[in-house]
């Protein structure tokens, strides 16, 4: 007994025993080698990675100052750039909400809506907004009508899988005791699962909004609308004083919609 | 024995109506024709080409005919984009991780004093604000095409996004460890290194973790503007009008972003 204390005593204390430590260096050796793989094999001429600061700084004194000529202009693609947020987020809320309804398990209707659901919601979220825009302006031509479906399509991802989780996450009595009564399908929904869902509907709604504008405001690199169409033009004219104008623009956006969906949190849940 | 005060008045119609949504019926209509005056608004100023817009239909049936079936002919070409993509996300996440650590101690206001956390969060803001892409298009700008450009881009990208959650962190420690140190007459440097830090490492992992994921979807995306990566190769195979290849690329980016989802997500779980 007293040598067990003694024992005690001399042990000396290690957060992580042999086998974690062993994981651990195991881990670390991995990354190591992936990191040296990766510098080693990547397609940079070096001499232009010493040289990148400079070329940085550099850009940076030929933005200097920004240059308000064209703010106007700039004020009107910015009111484009939310009216394309917007109008998509309304837009997709028709649709997602029929999709996050099929793609949840305790209120779709058979497998094949289920799987149908899921595979919509999967295919909407694996593809960016620029992709989508890629590809409406293909179609439509550039404008803002592939400005608004590009993020339609990206959004119907975001709502409808994070409404299915809150579809699936009701209280049942509601909906049992309403099918007691003898409630059509219909009366259901309304009655015991948009009740409950609402206050998810409103936060998930305001959330994509805010990524929207954010989202929105590079759609007009590829040419779907919005500021991001008189972003590349002063890029491609070397207008570099209009573009560090513009980048200042996008700042006060993305810092009003901030502010905006702050309030609207507050006051809406 | 009929009691008096359960018998209805005889006007009363005994159906039970939902109760509006917002109680003030001014509000309620109010909202909708504020909602009706914006969607005139909007749809009245945006400009839409609809001569264009109307060859859609053809023009898209074209696409998806050009498309399908998508081919891989040119595998090796997808490898390279890929490789490339992969190179750039882990250099991205790798430094972006280990610089977001000294502006998420400068963005935590219970560690930091007030000027330098202003110039902290500042930092953090502006470096949310920005859309990668934006960022991308400048940095190609500066150092030209390829993935320097992208790896700069999405450093800054990992900066902000996990400086923000680590600066929220770091907030939300257990102040104990802190002062204890501090008690035993530890320097800045120690009370960060042997209280703070091992509070926020697990955090720090997956965030890494989830940020390596994210890294890679959006290194497909920078390279549509130029920054290297398998979004170069998507934006000249969409150039060329190859279309059957641009859907391939595109599915196997799919392909790819669900199986980093998976073992982002399951590295996390192991390690949280």
């Amino acid at each position: 007994m007293v040598d067990d204390a003694d024992l005690l005593a001399d042990r000396i204390w290690r957060r992580h025993n042999p086998k974690e430590q062993l994981i651990r260096y195991g881990v670390m050796l991995l990354t190591l080698m992936v990191v040296v793989w990766a510098v080693r094999d990547i397609d940079i001429f070096w001499p232009w990675v010493w040289d990148a600061p400079n070329q940085i700084s550099s850009l940076g004194a030929r933005m200097w100052p920004p240059d308000p000529s064209r703010l106007g202009e700039i004020v009107d693609a910015m009111i484009e750039t939310v009216h394309i947020a917007t109008l998509a987020t309304m837009l997709t809320i028709f649709i997602a909400l029929p999709v996050s309804y099929i793609a949840a398990q305790n209120t779709t209707p058979n497998r094949a809506c289920l799987w149908l659901g899921r595979f919509i919601l999967v295919s909407s979220r694996s593809v960016n907004t620029i992709i989508w825009a890629l590809l409406f302006v293909a179609i439509f031509g550039p404008g803002v009508l592939a400005g608004i479906l590009a993020i339609m399509f990206r959004s119907v991802g975001f709502i409808g899988k994070l409404m299915g989780e809150a579809i699936e996450e009701i209280d049942r009595r509601p909906v049992e005791a309403m099918e007691a009564t003898g409630a059509s399908k219909a009366k259901v929904i309304a009655y015991a699962v948009v009740p409950q869902v609402m206050p998810a509907f409103f936060a998930i709604v305001i959330l994509r909004w805010d990524i929207n504008i954010r989202e929105s405001t590079v759609l007009g690199l590829v040419g779907a609308g919005g500021i991001g169409v008189i972003l590349q033009g002063s890029i491609d004219t070397f207008a570099w004083p209009t573009v560090a104008t513009i980048l200042i623009a996008i700042i006060a956006l993305v810092l009003v919609g901030e502010a905006v969906t702050g309030l609207l949190r507050r006051k809406a849940l | 024995m009929a009691r008096p005060d359960n018998e209805e008045s005889p006007g009363t119609p005994r159906t039970w109506r939902k109760p509006p949504f917002i109680a003030n019926p001014l509000v309620r209509y109010g909202l909708l024709v504020v909602l009706a005056a914006y969607l005139v608004w909007a749809f009245g100023s945006l400009p839409f080409n609809w001569e264009r817009i109307s060859e859609g239909l053809p023009r898209a049936a074209r696409i998806f005919g050009g498309g399908f079936p998508p081919t891989l002919s040119r595998f090796d070409l997808l490898l390279t984009g890929f490789t490339e993509s992969l190179q750039i996300a882990i250099l991205a996440t790798l430094l972006g991780v280990l610089l977001s650590v000294p502006f998420a101690v400068m963005a935590a206001r219970n560690i930091a004093p007030l000027p330098i956390y202003l110039l902290g969060r500042a930092v953090i803001i502006i470096s949310r604000s920005f859309h990668p892409v934006i960022v991308a298009i400048l940095f190609v700008a500066a150092v030209g095409f390829g993935p320097l450009a992208g790896i700069l881009t999405l450093t800054l990208y990992s900066i902000g996004f996990v400086g923000k959650l680590l600066a929220e962190e770091i907030e939300e420690i257990d102040w104990g460890q802190v002062e204890a140190m501090r008690s035993t007459g530890a320097g800045y440097l120690a009370t960060l290194y042997y209280a703070v830090f091992p509070q926020i490492l697990p955090r720090q992992v997956g965030l890494s973790m989830y940020q390596l994921d994210s890294n890679l979807r959006a290194s497909a995306v920078v390279g549509i503007v130029g920054a290297g990566g398998i979004g170069s190769t998507l934006m000249n195979a969409f150039g060329r009008y190859d279309y059957d290849f641009a859907f391939a690329i595109l599915l196997v980016i799919i392909a790819v972003i669900l199986a980093s989802e998976g073992v982002s997500g399951w590295v996390r779980k192991k390690i949280w």
